[in-house]
């Protein structure tokens, strides 16, 4: 019973919290505090989140739908759109196998070089995307280290799809492991040496052990992943090329629109970049509404039951 | 199944936890590794489930060598300290996991399956929770089911990582009864470890103490207790006084005092360590007398069946504190008080010689 209080304690929802705290004399702050902090917060919202929002949509309809439309099934577009999803559809994947490998080596495992390790995956995050681009135009360029063995082979990969994917790769890996390496850590072994004990072998404890407990985590870091493969400019933007209607993803063609002075039809693909984020935020959001939803349900059956 | 362990080393970087270690754990006997964190004996079980691979030495399941077996093909039952419990499946599907892990030509089909699971939940008495989630369980309850997956796949052998160490009092001392009971029942061979001496004396057919990576002595719950081989055992089990001294003819000397014992086999001028438990010492009043170790009263505790003396040594023992437990006639008839000079006088004295007694001061 005793258990049962402490648990609903923690597990209380924290909105909760701020309405006790609220509603009590004692620790209520005088109203012009209180409205001075929610003015500022909500005007900065405002102007630097909602009014960049409402005007890439402004501006996208503001020659009308016709043109809106006719700006999204343009060739070229679409072209974009087919590559910007190719991209993600590879580099995501490809992270989800490493993050969880990643995430797995680092959490439950020990070996020299792990603290380096952690220290590494961070740096797609730390570095300037553009060094990111140039690091695979140094290594796989024509005047790169491997350059010339790829051109004698007839290998493409700056100014082609596979730069792109490799650049994107880069840039989004920290996503899975980062997301997975706490929840990994704190999780600890002891649930899968149980399982390994009751005799499952490797595959059966990771499907049944392991991931049940990471899979929501694992969720939003795909979400988060996907979000910014799909998004990445200064990366790609090196490797590249821009060449239209052949290595030419969503924001570079947004650019490229925009350079041209076709604002209506820059704003309109931006608004799909825009939409997708949208999408993103939802979803990150239904995602973590179930990962602790889960516990919720089940501290109310408990509630119940006690 | 017998368990036999045979020279066993394992060291973590510079840290020996396991260093030349054997045993024989006879068939269907309940056994408890005793000693001290860090002392080993998780190491040495996780070792005998095969979680951890020794440096060097042998692991015998009923005589065969199981070191190169791999920890599902051991058949052992393994109940964690923190109980481990798959969070994300009910009890059932918990208790079940085992027998819907193994292979598809050795697996029983679901009936079997459910009917086992109610079994072994009707077994630890708890067949209502069955579609209750881990974390919607007391301690107590997590404890019993984390024993019954275990015994859910039939192990051979069942080990137990400080079941109680997690648990408050009153239901640690319900559970070793229960413990106890589910032994003498089923007679599987067990071992568990656990820091906690009146645990282990209390549940055990018999006691493995350990220090520092060595076994200390083994032997039943009242061997260990009444004839311990050590220093070591002699400060473990139990509230202990000592005394260092050296031999004197018929005398043991702490200081100036003079303690009337006939050390055995000790020669004249060796120095000695001397124990006795609380109940072995009683006390003199008179402060000028010839033998006794001098001491202050600092505290007399009278609420309990007994009463506990607390006292501060004097001349020879400056520095060291004793503790005495005297009946509540005895202590009127003294008329003790606090701040009373008194001697302590052991009417049983366990003497070992002075360099082999480190760690005594526990």
């Amino acid at each position: 019973m005793s258990a049962a209080t402490t648990l609903n304690w923690t597990a209380a929802p924290r909105g909760d919290a701020a309405i006790r705290f609220e509603s009590r004399e004692a620790t209520r702050e005088v109203p012009w505090v209180k409205w001075t902090i929610l003015g500022i917060s909500l005007t900065f919202f405002a102007v630097f989140l909602l009014m960049p929002l409402v005007a890439v949509f402004v501006e996208a309809l503001r020659k009308g739908w016709e043109t809106y439309w006719s700006a999204l099934i343009h060739e070229d577009a679409l072209w974009a759109i087919k590559l910007t999803l190719t991209a993600a559809a590879i580099s995501v994947p490809l992270n989800l196998v490493f993050g969880v490998s990643a995430a797995w080596a680092i959490a439950k495992f020990e070996f020299r070089g792990k603290h380096l390790l952690i220290t590494l995956i961070d740096l797609p995050f730390s570095v300037s995307p553009v060094i990111a681009g140039l690091i695979y135009v140094l290594i796989f360029g024509a005047q790169g280290w491997l350059g010339p063995w790829l051109a004698e082979y007839d290998i493409k990969i700056i100014f082609a799809v596979p730069g792109i994917v490799l650049a994107t790769v880069f840039v989004t890996f920290p996503f899975v492991a980062r997301e997975l390496i706490p929840l990994m850590q704190a999780q600890g072994r002891e649930e899968e040496e149980a399982a390994i004990v009751l005799g499952a072998n490797g595959w059966q404890t990771f499907w049944y052990v392991t991931l049940p407990n990471i899979k929501w985590g694992l969720l939003y870091g795909v979400i988060l992943c996907n979000a910014r493969a799909m998004g990445e400019f200064g990366a790609v933007s090196v490797v590249s090329g821009h060449i239209r209607g052949q290595t030419n993803t969503l924001p570079l063609h947004v650019e490229i629109l925009y350079n041209e002075y076709q604002f209506a039809a820059a704003f309109a693909v931006a608004s799909l970049l825009a939409l997708l984020a949208l999408v993103t935020l939802a979803v990150k959001t239904w995602v973590e509404h179930r990962a602790s939803g889960g516990n919720q349900s089940r501290e109310a059956h408990q509630d119940a039951a006690s | 199944m017998s368990i036999q362990v045979r020279n066993i080393c394992k060291t973590f970087g510079n840290f020996v936890a396991l260093d030349d270690v054997s045993l024989d754990f006879p068939t269907g006997e309940l056994v408890a590794l005793l000693g001290p964190s860090g002392c080993g004996k998780t190491t040495l079980l996780r070792v005998i489930a095969g979680l951890e691979q020794a440096d060097a030495g042998q692991v015998l399941l009923d005589g065969a060598d199981a070191s190169r077996t791999h920890v599902r093909e051991r058949q052992v039952g393994f109940v964690f300290q923190h109980y481990a419990l798959f969070r994300h499946m009910n009890v059932f599907d918990n208790v079940a996991f085992g027998m819907r892990m193994k292979p598809r030509d050795q697996r029983p089909s679901e009936k079997a399956i459910r009917a086992k699971v109610e079994e072994l939940l009707a077994l630890v008495q708890l067949e209502w929770l069955a579609d209750r989630f881990p974390s919607q369980l007391s301690g107590g309850q997590r404890q019993r089911i984390a024993l019954a997956r275990a015994l859910a796949v039939e192990p051979r052998v069942l080990l137990l990582d400080e079941p109680f160490g997690a648990l408050d009092a009153k239901v640690r001392k319900e559970l070793r009864r229960w413990l106890r009971k589910l032994h003498d029942e089923l007679h599987i061979t067990s071992i568990f470890v656990t820091h906690d001496q009146e645990e282990a004396l209390e549940v055990a057919d018999r006691v493995v103490l350990m220090d520092r990576g060595h076994v200390e002595q083994i032997g039943t719950p009242e061997e260990v207790y009444r004839q311990p081989a050590t220093p070591f055992v002699y400060g473990f089990l139990g509230s202990v006084n000592f005394f260092h001294g050296r031999v004197d003819g018929g005398n043991l000397r702490v200081g100036e005092d003079v303690l009337p014992h006939s050390p055995q086999d000790f020669d004249t001028g060796s120095e000695v360590i001397a124990f006795a438990r609380p109940h072995e010492l009683d006390l003199v009043p008179d402060a000028h007398a010839d033998t006794g170790v001098a001491a202050r009263i600092t505290r007399i505790l009278a609420f309990g069946v007994t009463v506990r003396v607390e006292l501060d040594g004097l001349n020879g023992a400056t520095g060291q504190h004793f503790e005495v437990e005297l009946t509540q006639q005895r202590v009127t008839e003294l008329a003790l008080a606090e701040g009373q000079t008194v001697r302590l006088l052991p009417s049983r004295l366990k003497v070992f010689q002075r360099n082999d007694a480190i760690g005594a001061s526990a």
